[in-house]
């Protein structure tokens, strides 16, 4: 490197070891290794969330009250994580909702860039006490007129392409 | 920093091959629920610190701790997860605890053994990405290297591997939550499939479902709070180099160094005149005997022929997991130790039922954190 007029020139440091292009991986003259992991795993949907995927496939959305807080919680859990105690009293919740809080992604899971943006949202479950929400997307909605406080209700799959995941729900809609 | 540390509650679930029923959180907090009723506390009000041993590529999600406190009670508390062994919760817990900033801890692993898909695969992930991984074995392979080298060296006989197995599976016969147990003989060695020769399908602690927790506390609460404190007088912990190329197959060093380490602080010279049984690592029928000469029990050699002439069953002279082991229990893989602990305490309490030993004041427990690890953890404990 050519040093410029009138400025103090680094003296160039001799490191150890030889510098890498990306020619030099283009021409293989490195050592590569690739590894495809294989590791699979299952989860056991256990009580409450195996009863809380069964009601999504009968097209309800359950929730479970506490006694000792008396909080009315979505999703469901087999217990209150505020009262350490076991819950198992279930109560169906109505298919309406706020939205809490949203977001627009202009970029997909997989990092795409999208002109029309997928619209995330937490909506608070009518029944269910209040910040109690479930994490999904909003449809049929213009992006710029979505708004914190919305009404939205669930837009559901047909009863036989449901199959007892959050995603039988396609999306929530304002109504 | 005076203060002793004491345990003062243990819940754990039944240790089965699968749990369809339950999801891990149920698990854990099955586990919790028994712990808090043991030690008469409330969770919500009473621990100030929680820490839970885990490891990422088992439990299948990323920065696991995210996925702990609900089911432990620990919303909005000082918590953290390990990736080590149960054990290295333990010490790391008694080690808050000596601070003097707080009074209870909790420690906690689990397996969910069950639902790896591809166990093997996920443990390949643990070795070398360069130096082992292109070779492509499956990696029981390096206990079949150890082993080999260890039987060669010592002159342990493959029989004698065998009576360890046969030991530990009879042992868990007398143990309501042990998955594994069976009565083994010298005669189903011959007709079992070869893994990594010498090592047999038999010979391997298989993994099962399961939680352990502890409640551990410091000498003031323990005195106000429990009636049957269980004292742990020392903790120690090391790792070797984890260099398969190079590493010590026979000796296993930072096994014996960890074990000093607990020694030093429980003022113990003579572990085996000291202490009366021992809960260790047997994931691999030959890591018990490999174990006994590293933790100073008896000489490199000698511990075949304990295992032979009865030395180390419950009641011979030196009991070995009378608990059935990880053999007898099952595998849980962070949790093994952790299991090791909850029945040293039934024996030190007097709680242990059918496998109840006549003498049991003072114990060793220690767990590996399995292949192609070199890291180990040890507690001393005491009544």
């Amino acid at each position: 490197m050519r040093a410029k007029a009138g400025v103090k020139q680094t003296p160039e440091i001799q490191y150890a070891g030889t510098g890498l292009s990306s020619k030099d991986f283009k021409e293989g003259k490195i050592l590569c290794t690739r590894w495809t992991a294989d590791a699979k795993y299952a989860w056991d949907a256990g009580i409450a969330i195996g009863k809380y995927l069964a009601g999504f496939k009968a097209g309800k959305i359950l929730g479970v009250r506490c006694i000792k807080c008396g909080r009315t919680m979505v999703p469901p859990r087999a217990f209150c994580e505020w009262c350490f105690k076991t819950v198992d009293s279930w109560v169906q919740l109505r298919n309406t909702g706020i939205v809490n809080t949203f977001s627009l992604c202009y970029v997909t899971w997989d990092v795409k860039r999208v002109k029309k943006p997928e619209i995330s949202a937490v909506i608070e479950i009518d029944g269910a006490s209040k910040g109690m929400g479930i994490m999904h997307l909003l449809g049929e909605v213009d992006p710029n007129k979505v708004r914190i406080g919305m009404k939205v209700k669930a837009i559901w799959k047909p009863a036989a392409e449901r199959e007892g995941a959050i995603t039988d729900i396609k999306y929530w809609k304002p109504y | 920093m005076s203060e002793r540390v004491a345990i003062i509650g243990i819940g754990a679930t039944q240790f089965r091959s699968i749990t369809p029923d339950v999801s891990y959180k149920e698990l854990m907090f099955e586990a919790a629920v028994k712990a808090y009723e043991d030690a008469g506390i409330n969770p919500r009000k009473d621990v100030d610190t929680f820490v839970t041993c885990a490891e990422d590529y088992i439990e299948g999600t990323s920065i696991f701790d995210e996925y702990v406190p609900d089911q432990l009670g620990a919303v909005l508390k000082p918590m953290h997860t390990i990736p080590g062994e149960g054990l290295h919760g333990i010490a790391t817990a008694f080690l808050q605890i000596k601070t003097g900033r707080f009074g209870i801890a909790v420690v906690e692993a689990h397996s969910k053994a069950s639902n790896l898909m591809t166990p093997d695969g996920i443990a390949a992930c643990a070795q070398d990405p360069v130096y082992t991984r292109p070779l492509r074995l499956n990696s029981h392979f390096i206990a079949g290297l150890e082993m080999n080298r260890f039987c060669h060296a010592t002159g342990i006989t493959r029989d004698q591997c065998g009576r360890v197995v046969i030991k530990n599976r009879g042992n868990a016969l007398n143990n309501p939550l042990a998955g594994r147990a069976a009565l083994v003989s010298l005669g189903d060695f011959c007709s079992c499939e070869p893994v990594s020769c010498p090592l047999t399908e038999l010979d391997i602690a298989h993994p099962v479902d399961g939680a352990v927790v502890v409640v551990l506390a410091s000498e003031a609460k323990a005195r106000a709070l429990s009636k049957n404190p269980v004292w742990i007088t020392g903790v120690g912990w090391c790792n070797g180099s984890p260099n398969l190329e190079a590493r010590d197959w026979v000796a296993v060093n930072y096994c014996t160094r960890a074990a000093e380490m607990a020694f030093r602080m429980a003022g113990i010279t003579a572990p085996r005149n000291e202490l009366d049984f021992a809960e260790i690592d047997d994931t691999y029928s030959y890591k018990e005997l490999q174990h006994l000469s590293a933790l100073r029990f008896c000489g490199p050699s000698e511990a075949g022929h304990w295992v032979e002439s009865g030395v180390t069953t419950t009641t011979g002279e030196f009991p070995v997991n009378p608990s059935g082991g990880a053999l007898g229990m099952g595998h849980m893989y962070e949790a093994t130790g952790l299991a090791r602990l909850y029945c040293a305490v039934e024996q030190l309490r007097g709680t242990a039922g059918k496998a109840q030993l006549k003498k049991a004041s003072r114990c060793l427990v220690q767990g590996w954190r399995g292949v192609p690890t070199a890291s180990t953890a040890v507690a001393i404990l005491s009544t």
